[in-house]
């Protein structure tokens, strides 16, 4: 199911771009960028069905992004990644009501084209 | 009884080998050292009071022992000299008032004489002896007129010194008497000599009526040394006395001497005036002190006594001081032990959340990468050897896949313990961990005080880890101050919806520059004893139940913690917040 428009959002380039390609082969239309700032960017100028964010980055940390996102686009799908596995810890846990779902890396593929299904279906 | 338990307690501190715990041998010179220090102060002072009054007792008692001797000396001495007195002067008058020719006369004498025996009746006889010895007249039971007396030391003496009484002899009569003499002069200028004899008899009872005691001798010997009369001890009359004659002295004198049994004898002794004789009387030391010797053997008992009784309350006293202070001990080891443990998981666990969080990045790369080669694969149609492709990749996926694993089950691990919330009331708990600490406090004289003020409200939190904080940071206090220091915990109410935990001591003080590091891990001024994680932990805790610990110091004056605790646990308020915030915007 092709079409979907997705921005993935994290600090590490090899890491976003390789993810992009990975779900343009997949028909997924992607856009990568490396920090918060650039995401609010692409945001502000592009329309996407879902947002994926990497929670800790430097500068403007994924939390952060994910409140500014909010003021303009309350109902953008957004997607947490974390590298630290922490689900129940307090600063994310608070998140999790704000976020349409929360993935640990390293991520499956599949399971994250799953995830942003579900997670559009629901907006929709 | 709980002695079993006591004794093996004891010997656990006292048996160890001194090299294997030095902390054992510290107890075992603990209890030696409150021993001996308990010992010196309560025994000694009765020591010395007791010697004091065995000695006061003892020479009140030996003089209370020579009074009644010298008493009875000086009583016999009057009545002695009283005696010789009264004789001499009779016949004093008799030599004076008397012609020579009247004395001579055996009628006339015959007549004084009797006049004589009227007034004293212990008067044997009387007799006048010319200048030439010979007894010129004689009144009296042995009919010895005409004896000649020239050659007798009495005649000789009376002669040369006017005056004179004999030792008791035998004489002519063969029993024993004295004579008592006085020199006269006739009208032709010719000296002649008056002689009166008595009954040694005499001398005896007169030494016996003021003597009476079984265990007492009294007796009267010359100067020779020679017994006048009959002695208990010393034998017959006219025996020789064993002791040395004592030197003379004016007055009557109490002296101690040793006697040949080897028995100490208190010896009261008089010279007679005007006569050969000396009164003596003797007792045994040892019978006139017996009720010295009841007091003294009363006085040894109680002593014996009270230093065995005390002797078994010091030991009893500390030993199970020093049981408790073990115990103290044991328990303030075991809650650092466990104080320490924790923060040594906390660390452990710190480090795998750190190692964890930084391998996962580089794994989600592999694994995006592997991915990527993977699909590129899949998707095209004319690669050669692409079986053999896809065959490897898959590997490397599972492998990531597999420390992926690994690193979360390291981040479980480092959130191993889990906050808990129950409804806390602060004074309460604080007086619980001050009771783990009571001991040392109790110990170094330490003041804690504890000062709620008015409405302070129960905290919802973890019982465990707030018990933990306040632990630590009061153990620190006590390391900080000095014997007798002061700490003083306060507790307030600090808004709607904050508590705070003021421990302030009059220790040390913390440098300003250190006050910056103090919560820093592994930051220690305690070079020996302290891991540096304790307030590190403390710290960590405290931001995980969602409160804040500050300090503040003067050095060489104070130091002061505060520790500000929410009263709802934090968690479920900042969601709630966020929530708000997001429904606002």
């Amino acid at each position: 199911m092709g079409g979907m428009r997705v921005l993935l959002v994290d600090d590490e380039p090899e890491l976003v771009h390789t993810m992009a390609e990975r779900l343009e082969i997949r028909d997924f239309e992607v856009d990568a960028v490396t920090s918060g700032a650039a995401a609010l960017e692409k945001i502000k100028s592009e329309a996407y069905d879902v947002v994926v964010i990497d929670l800790k980055m430097p500068g403007m940390s994924g939390h952060a992004v994910m409140t500014a996102v909010r003021v303009e686009h309350p109902r953008l799908p957004i997607i947490l990644l974390t590298g630290h596995g922490a689900a129940e810890d307090d600063e994310e846990n608070a998140d999790l009501d704000q976020a349409c779902a929360y993935l640990f890396k390293p991520i499956n593929i599949d399971e994250l084209i799953r995830t942003m299904r579900e997670c559009v279906k629901v907006d929709e | 009884m709980s002695t079993p338990g006591k004794k093996s307690r004891l010997k656990e501190w006292w048996e160890e080998e001194p090299g294997l715990d030095k902390s054992l041998f510290r107890y075992r010179r603990l209890w030696v050292s409150i021993v001996v220090s308990t010992a010196l102060v309560s025994i000694l002072p009765l020591v010395i009071m007791v010697l004091t009054n065995y000695y006061q007792y003892q020479k009140a008692f030996e003089k209370e022992v020579r009074y009644p001797i010298q008493l009875l000396a000086s009583n016999a001495r009057r009545s002695l000299e009283f005696f010789l007195n009264e004789r001499l002067s009779a016949m004093d008058f008799i030599v004076h008032d008397k012609a020579y020719e009247d004395l001579v006369d055996q009628k006339r004498l015959t007549r004084i004489f009797r006049i004589l025996k009227d007034n004293h009746r212990d008067f044997i006889d009387i007799g006048v002896i010319e200048a030439s010895g010979i007894q010129r007249s004689y009144v009296g039971p042995y009919g010895l007129q005409n004896k000649n007396y020239s050659k007798q030391d009495w005649f000789k003496e009376t002669l040369l010194r006017g005056r004179s009484v004999s030792d008791v002899f035998l004489g002519f009569r063969r029993f024993p008497h004295f004579a008592i003499a006085l020199r006269g002069v006739n009208e032709d200028g010719a000296a002649f000599v008056l002689r009166a004899t008595f009954d040694a008899e005499i001398l005896a009872s007169m030494r016996e009526a003021e003597g009476r005691k079984a265990s007492r001798d009294t007796f009267i010997v010359n100067h020779k040394g020679v017994l006048q009369t009959p002695s208990k001890a010393y034998g017959k009359i006219l025996a020789r006395a064993p002791l040395s004659v004592p030197p003379p002295a004016g007055e009557t004198t109490v002296k101690e001497w040793t006697g040949d049994d080897g028995k100490i004898h208190i010896l009261g002794y008089a010279y007679i005036k005007s006569s050969p004789y000396i009164y003596m009387v003797t007792e045994e030391r040892e019978t006139l002190l017996t009720t010295w010797f009841s007091l003294r053997n009363k006085l040894v008992w109680f002593l014996g006594l009270s230093v065995v009784v005390i002797v078994l309350v010091i030991l009893v006293g500390a030993t199970s001081t020093v049981n408790r202070i073990r115990e103290a001990d044991d328990k303030r080891l075991a809650l650092l032990h466990k104080v320490e443990y924790t923060a040594k998981m906390a660390s452990i666990g710190r480090l795998a959340a750190g190692v964890a969080h930084e391998i996962n990045n580089p794994l989600a790369i592999i694994n995006e990468k592997a991915g990527l080669l993977k699909d590129l694969l899949t998707y095209a149609e004319d690669f050669p050897k692409k079986e053999k492709f896809l065959k490897n990749v898959d590997p490397i996926i599972d492998s990531v896949e597999r420390c992926a694993r690994i690193t979360r089950r390291l981040l479980r691990f480092a959130k191993h313990m889990d906050i808990r919330r129950e409804p806390i009331n602060l004074e309460h708990l604080l007086k619980e961990v001050l009771g783990f600490l009571e001991k040392e406090s109790a110990y170094r004289n330490l003041q804690v005080a504890i000062d709620v003020r008015e409405g302070v409200p129960v905290i919802e939190s973890d019982r465990g880890r707030l018990q933990q904080v306040f632990l630590n940071i009061i153990n620190n206090a006590f390391g900080a101050v000095d014997e007798g220091g002061r700490i003083d915990i306060s507790i307030a109410q600090e808004g709607d919806s904050h508590v705070s935990v003021t421990v302030r001591d009059n220790g040390v003080g913390i440098p300003p520059e250190h006050l910056d590091h103090i919560f820093e891990p592994f930051f220690t001024t305690k070079e020996k004893h302290g891991t540096g994680l304790g307030l590190s932990i403390t710290y960590g805790i405290v931001e995980k139940l969602g409160g804040k610990i500050t300090v503040d110091s003067q050095v060489g004056q104070w130091t002061r913690f505060t520790v500000i605790l929410p009263v709802k646990h934090e968690t479920s308020g900042r969601a709630e917040d966020g929530r708000n915030a997001s429904t606002a915007g």
